[in-house]
């Protein structure tokens, strides 16, 4: 198998999407339910109120079996770097490595060493040390969030390293830049404030569930205030970082803007599609591409380019180019990629054959063109526009929830406030209602931000074409079914046993 | 500081680094082990319970120093991480797939409800146990018996006809199962399984107060111990009067007769942790077995440790490629040729230095947990039990 397949390609990718999209089921309710039970055990040791005890070991159980089946999904994620992007691992291993193994080093071992406190520590250790420890996991299980965070938020903005072309490979010459890129800071505070969301929306509908049933009813109070307030600050701060990430999707990754937008032709004071249809197959990409659409007039422009009459490209102006914007066009990319591509084969030649000159030369033509190096492997400049339809709802979605949870928070609150909560038995169906909806939200993030920068693995330096494994496509094909099978299932139990447990409730 | 390290210095500081995680990882094994012995050491429901939970408090850390050992390697060397999992692939999506089902088992098995039934993740436990040992032992003795691969940095740059710009290509279809032919990866992977049963007797011996459990461990150490010896012995003997892989001055790669014997000839330090470490394995299973000892898991796991850590140094310095290519001989990695940039080996030993932080609270959690020997009436007490 020495030629390209595509159906590799393919596979991998959905591999890679089906064990991120099961692994990112579990985690944010792990990031953020995790903080909740520490604020319910700190009011347990504050007051030594036997009641708060009862609510952290409840909601504590709850988060044990989820936090188990986050571990199993992780660990793959992890080494299918290695076994399905081999060439990604070399290309970029320098600078990805690092955050990875700090990940295991300083946040896994803090986690995993405290967790087991946490579960059958009650009785082995004072309540002090048992709350550190139930501090320390929250605290361990965001780090691990922070560095691979960092990973990805350096897959969308590649920074902090250079070219080398002895190794062939991309290597770090600023950890700081890494750590602190400004897409990697806002990716990690976004991303973890989804995940209390998340966290804060299943306390709130579970307990509404004992509030319906009028069982465990203190449970569920306390348990609502603590959740809403918690929940409340972390959706407006949501909201805030999710702007950060249109500004930072705006400035290194238009393309994604543009799809996220439906938006073909690039404007000045481009206007926000607040709600739109698209139209199917390949309309989505044409220039008329919506059956109807309801505008925020000029909202992109300020909120991608905080001017009311900045101009933001469309897919058109990102393809084809726009001389008057000051956009290359796509094939002038692929042309250099492909210069930078072979003047690397010529460098590589020439210093084997000590023939320094050529290999000066060449190295310039190199530098000169890095910055499209990615672009080189493509064929056409269509390849570069990413699913539309896919990255333009799945936005809308999470946008939309996102807001709907601020609502459906605030109105929680003040509700637990007035003690009002049982006589709005329908604000309790929606209560349950909403945790799907807080799990599609967290989702869709995530299609946006990974879909939505196709076909980069790393943005315009390395597409996913060049970065699989040398294997065979039926090999995959067989580990995605088995992935596939096995985390279904898991899932499965998954739910049966939550499911029961919450039936039990705190005193079984 | 480590600045001011020589970027060879900094190779050897991260492979020694990484011959510390692969040594506390064979060494954590004991958990896998005990995985295989619930329905040998255990003969009624209660006795399970108590064996699950005698282990299920300690896998998140034989799980976290694979992770972690996954992610030092990918950072130190990188070349290795995008070879050999991407090469050997099913050899690492097994020993992948045996994991995810052990981090489950352990929180899923008592729950009612849980769609599978009890036995089921005991089935899982035991093919964690089984697979997870014996696929890992016979992955590194790959590092001494080589595997079928080559290396070309300059396949990145192939643009014509659709060829695949791939840097690292494993050159037989079996992609890592080919290693499963080969006599001394087989013994070293049944040599780990069988060590790692030892280890999980002794430590059972050390922290369980149930004397019919206890009784059983004794018959179950010589029945496991026998075959640990046969089968390391065996893999040390051929290991010792192999041709090896060296490289010299120019980093060109070439077969040396007794490579792995002059390694330890030529490294007293590492010859004398490593029989240190053979004597103390030996030691804690003897005062064990013959002398009703409850602490041999002491004296036989900083055996372990040694003789894993020590193996590995022999397996990646002096000169000796630790990934050999039986390929393509000058494809073989090297700490020198598959590491990372002199920058991020700096930036990462600066990292390892929370290291002996991980380690001290490590040590102060294991002996707050551990202080007492768990019963079945505390399992009873506990609100949360596996």
């Amino acid at each position: 198998m020495e030629f390209i397949d595509l159906s590799l390609i393919n596979w991998s990718r959905a591999q890679f999407a089906l064990t991120a999209m099961y692994h990112w089921l579990f985690v944010p309710l792990t990031l953020g339910i995790v903080f909740i039970i520490a604020i319910m055990e700190t009011i347990y040791v504050k007051t030594g109120n036997e009641e708060w005890k009862k609510i952290t070991k409840f909601w504590a159980k709850l988060f044990g079996i989820n936090f188990a089946i986050g571990v199993a999904t992780g660990i793959i994620l992890e080494f299918e770097f290695g076994t399905n992007w081999s060439n990604y691992s070399w290309f970029v291993g320098d600078i990805f490595g690092a955050p990875l193994a700090i990940e295991g080093i300083m946040a896994f071992f803090l986690e995993s060493t405290f967790v087991a406190v946490m579960f059958f520590g009650w009785n082995k250790v004072s309540k002090k040390t048992h709350l550190l420890a139930t501090w320390l996991t929250a605290v361990g299980a965001n780090l691990s969030a922070l560095w691979i965070l960092v990973a990805n938020g350096w897959m969308q903005s590649p920074v902090g390293m250079q070219f080398n072309p002895d190794t062939a490979r991309n290597e770090m010459i600023n950890f700081w830049e890494v750590l602190f890129s400004p897409i990697a800071v806002n990716k990690f505070l976004h991303t973890i404030t989804s995940g209390y969301v998340l966290a804060s929306i299943f306390v709130i509908g579970v307990s509404s569930w004992f509030l319906l049933k009028k069982r465990d009813v203190l449970l569920a109070k306390k348990s609502i205030i603590i959740a809403s307030i918690f929940g409340l600050g972390s959706s407006i701060f949501l909201a805030y970082t999710g702007d950060g990430s249109a500004y930072q999707v705006a400035q290194k990754q238009p393309m994604k803007l543009a799809a996220m937008e439906g938006l073909i032709e690039g404007r000045t004071g481009a206007g926000l599609v607040a709600i739109g249809l698209l139209k199917g197959g390949n309309d989505a990409k044409s220039r008329d591409n919506f059956v109807f659409k309801i505008e925020l007039p000029k909202m992109l422009s300020i909120l991608g380019y905080r001017k009311a009459d900045a101009f933001v490209p469309g897919v058109e102006d990102l393809t084809k180019g726009n001389q008057e914007h000051g956009i290359m066009p796509a094939q002038e990319k692929i042309d250099r990629g492909r210069l930078a591509i072979n003047a690397l084969a010529e460098y590589r030649k020439a210093k084997q054959n000590n023939n320094k000159a050529l290999a000066d030369s060449s190295l310039a033509v190199l530098n000169q063109n890095f910055k499209y190096f990615g672009y080189g492997y493509l064929n056409d400049i269509d390849s570069i526009i990413p699913n539309i339809p896919m990255t333009f709802y799945s936005f809308r979605i999470m946008v939309g929830l996102g807001f709907y949870f601020i609502a459906f928070l605030l109105v929680f609150l003040f509700s637990a406030l007035q003690d009002k909560l049982e006589r709005r038995r329908i604000l309790l169906k929606l209560g349950i209602i909403s945790i799907p909806l807080a799990y599609i939200a967290s989702q869709s993030g995530w299609i946006v931000a990974e879909l939505g920068r196709q076909p980069w693995v790393i943005q315009d330096l390395l597409p996913t074409m060049a970065a699989v494994s040398h294997i065979d496509s039926s090999s995959v094909m067989i580990t995605f079914v088995l992935f596939a099978i096995v985390f279904t299932t898991l899932l499965i139990a998954e739910l049966k046993i939550m499911f029961r447990q919450i039936k039990n409730g705190p005193s079984h | 500081m480590f600045e001011n390290l020589s970027i060879l210095a900094l190779q050897q500081y991260w492979w020694v680094i990484i011959s510390i995680l692969g040594a506390a990882l064979v060494f954590l094994f004991f958990v896998q082990g005990g995985q295989t012995l619930l329905y040998t050491l255990a003969k009624n429901e209660d006795e399970r319970t108590i064996l699950v939970n005698t282990f299920g408090r300690k896998w998140e850390y034989t799980f976290t120093t694979l992770v972690t050992f996954g992610g030092a390697f990918f950072a130190s060397f990188p070349l290795f991480y995008s070879t050999s999992f991407g090469g050997a692939f099913w050899v690492w999506i097994l020993i992948l797939f045996a994991f995810v089902l052990q981090a489950v088992s352990y929180e899923f098995r008592s729950k009612p409800n849980n769609f599978l039934g009890k036995k089921s993740f005991e089935v899982f436990l035991f093919i964690n146990g089984a697979l997870g040992t014996i696929l890992t032992g016979a992955a590194v003795s790959t590092f001494f018996t080589g595997s079928l691969f080559s290396v070309n940095q300059s396949n990145l740059t192939l643009l014509t006809g659709n060829q695949m710009p791939t840097i690292s290509r494993w050159e037989t279809p079996f992609h890592g199962l080919e290693a499963a032919l080969n006599v001394q990866n087989l013994c070293l992977g049944l040599a780990v399984f069988f060590l790692a049963r030892v280890l999980a007797i002794l430590y059972i011996q050390l922290n369980v107060d149930e004397e019919k459990i206890i009784q059983r461990t004794r018959k179950g150490l010589i029945t496991n111990a026998l075959p640990f010896l046969v089968f390391f012995l065996t893999f040390l003997t051929l290991l010792l009067l192999k041709d090896g892989f060296a490289y010299n001055a120019q980093k060109q790669v070439f077969m040396e007769p007794y490579k792995y014997l002059h390694n330890l000839l030529e490294m007293p330090l590492v010859l004398i942790l490593f029989l240190s470490g053979v004597v103390l394995v030996l030691l804690g299973i003897i005062r064990s077995y013959f002398l009703q000892s409850k602490s041999g898991i002491w004296a036989s796991g900083i055996g372990t440790f040694l003789t894993v850590f020590s193996l590995f140094l022999v397996a990646g310095f002096n000169h000796t490629s630790f990934y050999p290519s039986t390929f393509d001989l000058q494809s073989s990695l090297t700490i020198e040729n598959a590491s990372s940039s002199k920058y991020t080996l700096v930036a990462m030993s600066y990292v390892s230095l929370f290291v002996p932080v991980v380690l001290l609270y490590i040590i102060f959690v294991w002996r707050k947990m551990n202080a007492k020997k768990l019963t079945q009436a505390e399992i009873n007490q506990e609100s949360h039990a596996y």
